[in-house]
């Protein structure tokens, strides 16, 4: 062979070594999607806070090297979210509360997940029925909950004591003994009120009243508001009545504002506050900047006496149009399977344990997580009283009932709290505010179903 | 031949300052097309639809429009709104108008005390909502605190449904230094013959200031009227932030909610975007019909130097 030919041979065998090359890229591409979970994956609503973000983020990213996580840190913002999912940018993943999941899932938002809990085998069965039933649409699950907040009783015991009480006197199940606790409890000062006796936490948490008076804000199939049912109209009077010895609405919430809620000078030091009921992550609050305030814990009850509580979160939901729905759906697996909490747990508590403070626990959604965070990694601290609120804390998980998943949750909330609003207010009578509600939950349901119909 | 080339020269030197004009021009034109007409149109044809951002829209005809008759919040919002316009423009003008007369009689410090009547400005709408809300809490705001130094015991701000209205325009006036800087420059051009010949002619501060000042300012106060309603029509943030937005108590959810409010909510809470758009085309009709009204009745009481 002549130089010249050589040549020639040399450049074939480089051409053809190029197509074959490029031949064979599309496909060691499709091996390497279909061997392992890579490329990016755009995560909306969620924050890294604390350890208990970041340990599981740390994991996901340690379990799942080639994906390469784009988290924009804060809390969803609707707008945001949704010009994102109009302009076909939608997130690869978004964290949201599960009582708005539902009004994106009706919209065809967001993707059903059976693909995803089949293909990442993910064992529903681990995360508590009330979450799961949240997040649950005509048999569909939308999304992967996560965090289950609790309600429990926080008592004033120097004002307990004050009034020749102590915390066995407090009988939540019966409404006129919590009647005369908050008389006996508020103190009014030339004129003003400058301790609540029992703060019945309006708007906010009639759903845990009318549960408490035997009836749910909701049908379970989502489909029928009970707005007006003659228990929520009575549990609405009677929480609403609850502010009349303050003073009324005015002077309530005028000195309920000026509380230090979050601050070592908080209204239990202060002694502002008689009893409330309050989400279980106060406990950390309290822990973290008043360790030695006057306090105890107690569960909420319905007026037979059982432990109950209106539970709340997140959920991990995936957003059609997202374009890496593999690694989101491993996301959603890893940020809420029992060793990621666990390993969130551990650090929480070598966290604690270094800081001197008292480890209150993680709420996680996640039953099996949850038997060994307070199985095994929460000892019993020293501080009596926080001891009792997890233990307290951990029993109303059982009693736990959240709002069912409904077409119009922004709207269905927006038509009770404004209805408590106006009754506090004293523009309307818990029945005309009720009636009223309900004609406009009902008007919202309709639409959003037909709409999706 | 030596007559038509020149006309084709004139010609092509009158389309070439043309297009020059248009390209000096054009980004404002392409940003009105693009940001402003554009939008606008859309809005127009999905206020004729059934439309949830997330769903393609479809065709409901006038409904959004007959809605908008029988939501009863529309004339509580609507109502909200002009109770707020009725007492913000005025008084802000007013006290714009007394701080920029004082200003206008300071001598070197002016500068200082201008930057100073601004930079509320520029504080952000979030930052000035939360830090009114302190402000303004009956208990131990500091507006109670300083009225009960004089013996008043002031009323529920934020508490009281009677009176969040009157507090929110309380809180507007965080604001007055905008209108004081066109004010004070308005006043530093009146023209200081004026007033020496009315003082010659025996006219007293305020008759000067009725007869001479306003009229040579009118064209200042007018632009003031306009932009003050209009952008009283508008509000939206402070509010949302003080009684809708995290920091909620919920006493405002009636007294509180103005047109913008309950447009935002339609729009990004209830995905009621046609809807939304049909509010906002009701809004753009109210305003375009007072100014309107405005600009014709401005014909008797605006002077334009030179006009």
């Amino acid at each position: 062979m002549s130089k010249r030919s050589w040549y020639y041979f040399a450049v074939m065998l480089a051409m053809a070594a190029v197509m074959v090359f490029a031949a064979g890229a599309p496909a060691l591409q499709l091996a390497e999607a279909q061997d392992g979970i890579s490329g990016e994956l755009s995560v909306m609503g969620f924050s890294l806070p604390d350890e208990v973000a970041t340990v599981r983020v740390d994991r996901f990213r340690e379990l799942y090297p080639d994906v390469e996580l784009n988290i924009t840190e804060g809390g969803l913002d609707q707008q945001q979210f949704l010009t994102a999912v109009a302009s076909g940018n939608a997130p690869d993943i978004v964290y949201m509360s599960r009582e708005l999941l539902s009004t994106y899932a009706v919209r065809g938002a967001l993707m059903p997940l059976e693909d995803c809990i089949e293909s990442q085998g993910i064992d529903m069965s681990q995360y508590r029925q009330a979450a799961v039933d949240q997040v649950t649409i005509d048999g569909q699950i939308y999304g992967i909950p996560e965090f289950f907040n609790v309600i429990l009783v926080i008592a004033n015991t120097a004002a307990l004591e004050e009034a020749g009480l102590t915390v066995d006197d407090i009988d939540i199940s019966d409404w006129e003994s919590i009647a005369e606790l908050n008389e006996a409890l508020t103190r009014i000062e030339d004129g003003q009120v400058t301790r609540i006796g029992f703060d019945p936490k309006l708007p906010e948490f009639l759903p845990l009243w009318a549960a408490a008076n035997g009836v749910q804000l909701i049908s379970e199939d989502g489909r029928t508001p009970n707005l007006n049912d003659p228990k929520v109209v009575e549990a609405l009077e009677f929480a609403a009545g609850l502010h009349e010895a303050a003073g009324g609405r005015q002077d309530f919430m005028a000195f309920r504002d000026t509380w230090d809620f979050f601050g070592s000078n908080n209204q239990f030091v202060q002694d502002q506050l008689g009893v409330f009921p309050m989400e279980q992550w106060y406990v950390n609050v309290l822990s973290d900047v008043s360790p030695d305030a006057p306090v105890d814990f107690l569960p909420f009850t319905d007026r037979e006496g059982n432990p109950i509580s209106y539970v709340t979160g997140n959920a991990w939901a995936i957003p059609v149009g997202s374009s890496n729905p593999e690694a989101a759906c491993a996301f959603a697996k890893t940020m809420t399977e029992a060793d990621a909490w666990i390993a969130a747990a551990e650090e929480r508590a070598r966290l604690r344990a270094e800081a001197g403070t008292t480890n209150t626990g993680i709420y996680s959604a996640n039953v099996l997580a949850d038997e060994v965070i307070f199985g095994e990694i929460i000892q019993p601290s020293g501080n009596e009283k926080l001891d009792k609120a997890i233990e307290v804390a951990v029993a109303a998980m059982d009693g736990g009932f959240g709002i069912p998943a409904n077409p119009a949750g922004s709207e269905f909330r927006q038509a009770w709290q404004d209805a408590v609003n106006r009754v506090l207010n004293g523009e309307q009578t818990a029945q005309e505010a009720l009636d009223q509600a309900q004609a406009e939950a009902q008007a919202a349901f309709d639409e959003a179903w037909m709409f999706q119909e | 031949m030596t007559r038509l080339s020149r006309r084709e020269r004139r010609v092509t030197l009158q389309q070439r300052e043309r297009l020059a004009a248009l390209a000096f021009i054009s980004p404002w034109i392409i940003g009105f097309l693009v940001f402003t007409a554009g939008p606008m149109v859309a809005s127009l044809v999905l206020s004729f639809t059934n439309y949830d951002v997330i769903n393609p829209p479809k065709w409901v005809g006038l409904a959004n429009y007959q809605r908008l008759i029988d939501d009863p919040r529309i004339e509580l919002s609507l109502y909200n709104s002009f109770f707020y316009a009725a007492l913000h423009v005025p008084l802000m003008m007013i006290v714009a108008m007394a701080l920029a007369l004082i200003l206008n009689q300071v001598g070197r410090a002016a500068g200082f005390f201008r930057t100073v009547f601004y930079l509320p400005s520029v504080t952000p709408a979030v930052a000035v909502g939360t830090l009114w809300l302190w402000l303004l809490n009956p208990r131990v705001g500091l507006i109670n605190r300083a009225l009960a130094l004089i013996g008043i015991d002031g009323p529920g701000w934020t508490t009281d449904p009677a009176w969040i209205k009157p507090g929110i325009v309380l809180m507007s006036l965080w604001s007055v230094g905008n209108t004081v800087i066109l004010y004070l420059a308005a006043l530093k051009n009146v023209p200081i013959e004026l007033h020496e010949a009315a003082k010659i002619d025996g006219a007293n501060p305020l008759q000067r200031f009725r007869h001479v000042t306003v009229p040579m300012i009118s064209g200042t106060i007018f632009f003031t009227l306009i932009v003050n309603i209009i952008s009283s029509l508008q509000v939206f943030t402070e509010v949302y932030t003080m009684f809708f937005g995290n920091m909620r108590s919920g006493t405002a959810s009636s007294a509180g909610l103005f047109y913008n409010i309950y447009l935002f909510r339609q729009a990004f809470e209830f995905f009621r975007m046609g809807y939304a758009s049909a509010m906002a085309w009701l809004l753009f009709i109210i305003i375009m019909i007072l100014t309107f009204i405005q600009l014709r009745v401005s014909k008797r009481w605006v002077y334009y130097e030179g006009a």
